[in-house]
């Protein structure tokens, strides 16, 4: 027979010696520089920690009252790993450069490296992971007892605490499995080192126990039942059992959320997850694969749970076998005792993998946060002055596995039958979430501070304690039942699982809302309210912004300098002289020292020496350490606050005043262009002034002195009189077209011209104006030649204005003609919307460089040999004003000699369909008052006067 | 002898008008219509005093003023400076250049025939 006791025995103990070889080897590789678990896999497997008894028997035994029930237990899981890519990469930074050693280290070094912290962090840990333990212990117990008694199968299994503990297959169970995690744990006498074989074992333990339950599960679907759609047919004819398929079983929406909720931060804040994840990690980069492959696995272990658990209500209806042993029960019932054993060793390892870690993990824990300090505070022992601490380290160490398994074993033994797996494993994950805002706040908000935390963790447990932990102690007759019915004392606010009358939420539900409540409340308002201390402030600046500093750069807290020879002993007491020897050689090699000469260690290499031994003990009891071996106080609070508000004063001013120069040169710079326009301005102002100003005088000064004339010499013949009178009029016409000119160009230069809008066919305006020059043209002997297109498009402009343009450039071309053989030329061309308009004389042409000056205001350019030009100098700057105004322009082409040619241009302009719209103002027609035209938008007719 | 007096302006019409005043009131006139003109002309002349408009294209009123009084040999030549712009700065250049008196434009024809009379008698 396979399954006797002693084969059973056998083949538990050849397994572990399994894991023992796996764990010896990948040692070896590690200390000869091979590592085996520098791998993403590796890493990815050894995570699966999570997949414990609870999910090798409890997910069956779930799945079989409530359906889908066991799923958001590995949904939360799924969803947070999503989000590790930010938040897991972020804590295994701020772990490695601070090297913390776990969750209690990592939580007592964000506020301040506080040992009071660290101690509630791992007392809580201990607590709240023990109904844990105890789970395992039931989980293998009850495997041992199935497996022992295979014949009778679970009616006759006896019920734990009846027996004596001697007796008590769960006691042997549990000092066996403190004896392996001692041996795994804690063999290395130099404690700063990576569990390397431990992680190797626990990676094999994953992938053991999901092939085993997925040969089980494959057997029960495939060879027992006839594949997925036998079983759920079968099933579905079952009133009871196709319940299993609905959601009427498997909780509400309330406790799906919570459920997920809390696995969600089982997965990260378990310490053993927190040990494998982050304490073991080797490269931050494996995080990537283990996002995809971690979800993957519990895929893989999730799939024939329900198969399996409607196969075993199918095989053992009306409850006769314990859900909770499918797993085993089915292949023994069938005479498979090869896939039962299978089975038997695949939870083994789902519970021995928890065991280790998390007792690893909590021993860690207790001996760097909870003992050491105590021990270290306790003066008479003057145990700082000891050599080989490491070795109380370990006997520490190893003392607290075998008292957390007893104690495991204690509330096993105490809570008995009163709970299914699955529950109890809740009682942990509520425990653990506790530690959420301590740790989130912590690496997100830098206003998070120790009272706050203190508080909101303290709270929390105690409501925890209060609402699921007591309460699970009396349901097994360890408190009076009354406790839970009608409250301590009989006081109905208080019953724990209806606090201050709020019924109605399963148990783990309702002290998840009250210890989240007052946690998450407590955290926040005193973090508000409260002040951080100095440390807390670089602890705090250091979690918060750690991907944007390098490890060189940091806050120094010691102001002190010791000797490289005190520093060396002290780390010589928890670590090996050739490992502190490396170390120490390292650092020299770094920053150029040599340890044979340089005997002062200075404030970085205490640092350095503090974070070496944060590595051992723990950051709050290295800096304890620190502290009494340097015999100097670390820098005091006065000072670092000091410091620490000069540096970012300092910074932030400079920031300041660099950002607050360049805008002052900037606003410098503009004022002076500002200036230099206004300045520039003026004086055109001043020039323009006085320059209309002479020009005013000047046909003034001639009409006052004949004016006197005429008057003063009644006997002036009769010719001269008219020559006076004539030069009179003439200066006053000069005169009216002077003051017309500067009006007009004021105007139009202020925007205050008022343009009266109108469809304009050029041709006809052009032909107007040569008709009414036809006597001044005629007089002059000048001939005229015209290029005029038949017919051009219609533009949208003023009339009168274009005219004046027109007769301007008419005028000028008259004037300045050949004398003897002149001749002017009009020409009218249309093109690319455009209609092009060109003037042309064969006067003498324009220099070059006189060829823009025109345009500028009373700045002619004539025939000076003589006598200055007629006009008034604003006719041509007026004329390209108001070209550029309907969107041309205006320029001239001339070769000195050979005459001048003025070209200016017009868009092509319809006006609009409806006619009433030609007195409106032109719907399709906005002139910009710039050289292009800009023709979206609406004429109103309040911006036709513009 | 008439006194002889030269007529500096670039203005056609000014300066018909002022020919007609000096010599109504029996002088001997010569024009120029520009400060090239005016400094060539000065020369030959030989006038007593000039009529000098200030803006002028080229070279302009002051230093034609500028240049007459550079020379010794018209030392004795009086100046009138004509100026359209009636502003201090400029009347007090006219005057530092060595001009004897400035008339501005509009000027009262009696006035400008009774300063260029004060100007003549002067010593």
């Amino acid at each position: 027979m396979m399954l006797q006791g002693g084969i059973i025995l056998l083949f538990s103990l050849a397994y572990i010696g399994i894991l023992f070889a796996i764990a010896y080897y990948s040692d070896k590789r590690s200390d000869a520089g091979r590592s085996v678990i520098s791998n993403p896999y590796i890493y990815s497997l050894s995570l699966a920690v999570y997949c414990t008894a609870w999910t090798f028997y409890g997910s069956v035994g779930r799945a079989a009252s409530t359906g889908i029930g066991f799923l958001p237990i590995y949904l939360g899981p799924t969803l947070m790993i999503a989000l590790w890519y930010l938040v897991m990469r972020k804590i295994i930074r701020i772990s490695k450069y601070n090297r913390i050693t776990s969750i209690a280290d990592f939580i007592s070094s964000r506020y301040g490296k506080s040992s009071s912290l660290a101690g509630l962090v791992t007392v809580i840990a201990v607590v709240g992971i023990i109904p844990y333990i105890s789970l395992q212990l039931d989980g293998v117990s009850t495997s041992f007892a199935v497996m022992w008694q295979h014949s009778e199968l679970s009616t006759t299994l006896p019920t734990p605490g009846t027996v004596d503990i001697l007796g008590d297959t769960s006691f042997y169970v549990a000092l066996l499995l403190a004896l392996f995690a001692i041996i795994f744990g804690t063999r290395h006498l130099d404690t700063t080192e990576r569990h390397e074989g431990l992680v190797a074992a626990i990676a094999f333990e994953s992938v053991v126990k999901l092939v085993a339950f997925l040969v089980i599960g494959a057997y029960v679907s495939f060879v027992l039942f006839n594949g997925f759609g036998d079983i759920f047919g079968q099933a579905a004819q079952s009133p009871e059992l196709s319940k299993l398929f609905t959601m009427e079983n498997a909780g509400t929406y309330t406790d799906w959320t919570w459920l997920m909720f809390l696995s969600m931060m089982a997965i990260m804040f378990l310490p053993r997850q927190f040990q494998m994840t982050v304490v073991e990690n080797v490269n931050e980069n494996h995080l990537d694969k283990a996002i995809w492959l971690l979800p993957l696995y519990m895929l893989l272990i999730n799939i024939f749970v329900l198969p399996i658990a409607l196969g075993g209500l199918l095989l053992f209806p009306n409850g006769a076998v314990d859900a909770d042993t499918f797993v085993l029960t089915i292949p023994i019932s069938q005479g498979q005792e090869e896939i039962a054993m299978l089975a038997f060793i695949g939870g083994l390892s789902a519970a021995t993998g928890m065991v280790i870690v998390a007792t690893v993990s909590l021993s860690t824990m207790v001996s760097n946060e909870l003992v050491m300090p105590i021990l270290l505070h306790f003066g008479p022992l003057r145990l700082a002055e000891r050599r080989d601490l490491g070795g109380v380290l370990l006997t520490i160490r190893r003392g607290t596995i075998i008292m957390v398994l007893l104690l495991g074993y204690v509330y096993f033994r105490l809570t008995g039958n009163a709970y299914t797996l699955v529950s109890i494993g809740l009682i942990s994950f509520a425990a653990v979430a506790q530690f959420a805002p301590a740790i989130f706040g912590g690496i997100y908000w830098k206003t998070g501070n120790h009272l706050g935390a203190m508080v909101g963790l303290s709270a929390g447990f105690v409501v925890w304690s209060y609402t699921l932990f007591l309460p699970s102690l009396a349901e097994s007759g360890f408190l009076p039942p009354s406790f839970i019915e009608s409250g301590p004392f009989g006081i109905t606010l208080l019953k724990p699982y209806a606090l201050f009358g709020l019924s109605g939420l399963d148990p783990i539900t309702h002290s998840l809302f009250w210890s989240m409540l007052v946690n998450v409340g407590g955290y926040m308002i005193l973090s508000l309210v409260g002040r951080q201390s100095v440390i807390e402030h670089s602890q705090a600046a250091q979690f918060v912004d750690v991907f944007k500093q390098t490890p060189e750069n940091d806050f120094r807290l010691w102001r002190s300098t010791s000797s490289v020879t005190v520093l060396r002993s002290i780390l010589e007491q928890f670590i090996s002289p050739t490992r502190v020897n490396e170390a120490l050689n390292d650092y020299a090699k770094k920053h150029g020292l040599d340890w044979s000469k340089d005997d002062v260690a200075d404030a970085a290499l205490i640092n350095y020496t503090e974070r070496l031994l944060a590595g051992s003990v723990g950051s709050a009891s290295a800096r304890v350490l620190l502290a009494s071996a340097v015999k100097e106080e670390p820098v005091s609070m006065d000072e670092v606050m000091y410091m620490l508000d000069e540096t970012s004063k300092v910074i932030a001013y400079s920031r300041e005043l660099e950002i607050k120069s360049k805008e002052l040169e900037q606003a410098t710079s503009e004022l002076t262009a500002a200036n230099e326009q206004l300045k520039e301005l003026d004086r055109l102002k001043d020039d323009f002034i006085s320059t209309v100003t002479h020009e005013l005088r000047t046909p003034l000064t001639s009409i006052r002195a004949f004016s006197e004339i005429l008057h003063d010499n009644p006997d002036l013949d009769a010719e001269q009189r008219g020559k006076f009178m004539a030069i009179i009029l003439k200066e006053t016409e000069r005169l009216t077209r002077l003051i017309n000119n500067v009006l007009d160009l004021s105007k139009i230069e202020s925007g205050k011209m008022e343009w009266h809008l109108t469809a304009v066919d050029l041709k006809e305006l052009i032909e107007d104006a040569l008709a009414s020059l036809e006597q001044v043209i005629k007089e002059g002997n000048i001939e005229l030649k015209t290029d005029m297109a038949d017919q051009v498009s219609l533009t949208v402009a003023d009339r009168d204005r274009i005219t004046q343009v027109m007769l301007n450039l008419l005028s000028n071309a008259i004037k300045f003609c050949d004398n003897e053989a002149g001749w002017i030329k009009v020409q009218l061309k249309e093109q690319d919307s455009t209609l092009n308009v060109a003037v042309s004389d064969n006067g003498p042409g324009i220099k070059p460089e006189h060829q823009e000056i025109i345009f500028e205001k009373f700045r002619q350019v004539g025939d000076t040999l003589t006598e200055k030009p007629q006009g008034t100098g604003l006719g041509l700057p007026i004329c390209r004003q108001i070209v550029t105004y309907f969107g041309g322009d205006l320029r001239v082409e001339s070769v000195l000699g050979h005459g001048a040619t003025f070209h200016f241009t017009l868009p092509v302009v319809s006006p609009a369909d409806d006619e009433s719209g030609v007195e409106a103002g032109f719907s399709t027609a906005v002139f910009a008052n710039g050289k292009s035209s800009n023709r979206q938008g609406t004429y109103g007719k309040e911006s036709i006067n513009r | 002898m008439a006194k002889k007096v030269l007529i500096v302006d670039d203005e056609q019409n000014i300066v018909i008008s002022l020919e007609f005043l000096m010599q109504r009131a029996g002088y001997e006139v010569a024009i120029a219509r520009n400060g090239e003109d005016a400094l060539e002309v000065v020369g030959q002349f030989r006038p007593d005093l000039v009529l000098l408009d200030v803006m002028m294209p080229k070279i302009n009123g002051f230093d034609v003023c500028q240049k007459i009084r550079d020379n010794p040999d018209l030392q004795d030549t009086k100046v009138i400076m004509l100026t359209a712009k009636g502003r201090e700065v400029e009347v007090a250049k006219g005057m530092a250049l060595g001009a004897n008196s400035y008339v501005i434009k509009p000027f009262s024809t009696r006035e400008l025939v009774a300063e260029v009379q004060r100007v003549l008698e002067e010593e």
